[in-house]
C-alpha cells in the first residue's frame, strides 16, 4: 500500500485553487480564439477579444480572471492502492481550499447556512467527490464554479416518452433563459439518465472534460453537435449582445436508469471554464 | 461605434442622451454594492435614515471584488448578475440613482421605474475582472465593512467601459441583439 502525506494532498489542492482561478486552460482558450474569428457581431467580437485580453492580463499579473472564484469543486480519483497518512483526504482538501483561497487573494464565496447566511471566511468547504479507482495514485481535478452560471441551472424529471427530443428542447431552452446571466459563450454540462440525486451530478462531472472532446459513444458525440449548432442559433451570443457564439462546447454524460425516469439536468458553466488537475 | 466618455455625476439629460447599444468610457466616482448592502440601504431608508452615500446623480456597479494584492487598488472586479438586486432597485432609483452597472436581464418593475426616474442600466463584461480592474484609481469601503466582499464601496474610475443595455426610452439591447442573430427556431 502506497501512503502519501497529508500535506502534500493539501498543498496540492492549494495551488489547484490558485492555477485555476488565474490560468484558463489551452482547451477553452483555443475554443474562444476560432470563436472570435467567425462570430459574425462586432459586438460580439469585441466581448470575446476583452475575454482574452482578460486572461492575458490575469496570467501576467497573476491575479484572478473573475472575481467570482466560487465554490471549490473536487473530484478525486482515489487509487485503491494509496492512503493518506496523517489525516483524512477530506480534511486535507478542505485544508488545502482554505490556504488557496487566503493565500491566493481569491474571493472568500461560501456562506456556513443557506438561509441564516455568514460567510465562513475562507471558502470552506469545498465539494469534494470521492471516486476509488485501481492503482496507488491520487488524481485531483478542482473546478471553481461561480454562481452566474450555477444559478441558471435546471434540472427536470422527464418521462420516456419525452425521449431524445424532449432532452433537446429542454437544454436548448435552459440555454436560453439563462440568456446573458449566466455570462455567454457557456459551456453546457448535460445529464441524462440516473435518479434525482445522480443527474446533477453527471452535469457537473462534464464540465471537467477537456474542452472540444467528444462522448466516446458516436450516438452522443452526435447529440452533442447537434446541440452545439442549435444554441448557437439562438442568436444569444457572447454576453447576450447578439451573435453566434452563445455555446463553445456541449458535453453530455449519461448513467443507466429507472424504466419509468428520464431525469435531464444542465449544468451551465460560463467562458471562465476554469479546471485545473493533479496527480498524486 | 465610438464610445461615449462620460464623467459622474450624470444629469437627467446625460441619460436622456444614452440609447440600448450605445458604447459608454465612465469616469469618476461610481458606488459599488450587491445584494448585501443593498438590503442595508432599503432597509435604512424604511427606518427614516439618511443613506451613507448621497446616490443622487450617481451610479451603482453591482461588484463583489477579490481581495486586492499588495500594491493594487483593488483586486479582480467583474460585473455580478443584476437580477439578484431587481426587488431593491426601484427603491434606490426613487431616491436619484442615475444608472446601474452589471450583466444580465432586469425585471419590468426596474424598466418602469427607469422610465420614470430617468435612469439607464449598463453591462460590461462578465469574467473580464482582471482586465475591469485596471480602470479604478481608488477603491474604499464606505459602510457595511462587516460584509467583506459584499461592502458598500466608494471607487474613483477612468474609462471604464459598459454598454447600454436599457435605455430610458424602453430601448433593450439584450432583445435586438438576439432578434438580429437568431436563426429559425431550431428543431
Ligand atoms: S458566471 Fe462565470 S464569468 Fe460570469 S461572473 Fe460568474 S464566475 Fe465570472
Amino acid at each position: 500500500m502506497r501512503t502519501i502525506a497529508y500535506q502534500d494532498v493539501a498543498e496540492a489542492a492549494r495551488r489547484l485553487c490558485i492555477d485555476a482561478n488565474v490560468y484558463l486552460g489551452e482547451d477553452v482558450l483555443g475554443l474562444l480564439r476560432s470563436a472570435r474569428e467567425r462570430e459574425p457581431s462586432a459586438l460580439g467580437q469585441r466581448v470575446l477579444e476583452e475575454i482574452l485580453e482578460n486572461n492575458r492580463i490575469a496570467v501576467a499579473e497573476t491575479v484572478p480572471i473573475c472575481q467570482d472564484t466560487g465554490t471549490a469543486f473536487v473530484f478525486v480519483e482515489l487509487g485503491e492502492e494509496v492512503r493518506v497518512d496523517g489525516g483524512l483526504l477530506r480534511d486535507a482538501v478542505d485544508e488545502g481550499v482554505r490556504r488557496g483561497y487566503t493565500e491566493g487573494y481569491l474571493r472568500k464565496s461560501m456562506v456556513s447556512d443557506p438561509l441564516r447566511r455568514r460567510n465562513t471566511g475562507d471558502n470552506s468547504p469545498a465539494v469534494v467527490h470521492i471516486e476509488l479507482v485501481p492503482g496507488d495514485r491520487v488524481r485531483m481535478t478542482l473546478l471553481p464554479k461561480g454562481g452566474g452560471a450555477e444559478n441558471m441551472s435546471r434540472m427536470t424529471m422527464l418521462t420516456p416518452a419525452d425521449g431524445e427530443g424532449g432532452v433537446r428542447a429542454f437544454v436548448i431552452e435552459t440555454v436560453e433563459r439563462a440568456g446573458p446571466n449566466a455570462c455567454p459563450p457557456v459551456v453546457v454540462g448535460v445529464g441524462i439518465g440516473g435518479t434525482f440525486d445522480t443527474v446533477g451530478f453527471l452535469a457537473k462531472r462534464a464540465l471537467i472534460r477537456k474542452a472540444g472532446e467528444r462522448h466516446p459513444d458516436p450516438f452522443y458525440a452526435r447529440m452533442e453537435e447537434d446541440l452545439l449548432a442549435a444554441i448557437n442559433a439562438l442568436g444569444v451570443g457572447p454576453m447576450g449582445y447578439g451573435g453566434e457564439t452563445t455555446a463553445l462546447d456541449v458535453r453530455i454524460e449519461v448513467c443507466p436508469c429507472h424504466i419509468v425516469s428520464l431525469p435531464v439536468a444542465v449544468n451551465l458553466q460560463c467562458h471562465a471554464a476554469r479546471v485545473a488537475r493533479a496527480e498524486l | 461605434m465610438n464610445p461615449k466618455r462620460l464623467t459622474t455625476p450624470w444629469s437627467d439629460a446625460t441619460v436622456e442622451g444614452l440609447r440600448a447599444g450605445d458604447l459608454v468610457l465612465i469616469s469618476g466616482v461610481i458606488y459599488g454594492a450587491r445584494d448585501a448592502a443593498h438590503k442595508r440601504l432599503v432597509e435604512a431608508l424604511e427606518r427614516g435614515e439618511t443613506l451613507p452615500a448621497d446616490l443622487r446623480g450617481h451610479l451603482v456597479y453591482y461588484v463583489g471584488p477579490t481581495p486586492a494584492k499588495p500594491g493594487q487598488v483593488i483586486g479582480s472586479a467583474g460585473p455580478t448578475t443584476s437580477t439578484r438586486m431587481d426587488t431593491y432597485t426601484p427603491t434606490l432609483l426613487a431616491q436619484g440613482l442615475k444608472g446601474m452597472i452589471g450583466k444580465g436581464y432586469r425585471s419590468q418593475p426596474v424598466l418602469e421605474a427607469m422610465r420614470r426616474h430617468r435612469a439607464v442600466y449598463m453591462a460590461t463584461t462578465g469574467g473580464a475582472g482582471a482586465l475591469l480592474a485596471r480602470c479604478f484609481t481608488r477603491a474604499e469601503v464606505v459602510a457595511y465593512e462587516d460584509l467583506g466582499p459584499e461592502a458598500l464601496f466608494r471607487f474613483e474610475v477612468a474609462d471604464f467601459p459598459a454598454i447600454v443595455v436599457n435605455d430610458a426610452f424602453g430601448g433593450d439591447l439584450y432583445a435586438q441583439g438576439k432578434k438580429a442573430f437568431s436563426k429559425a427556431t431550431p428543431g
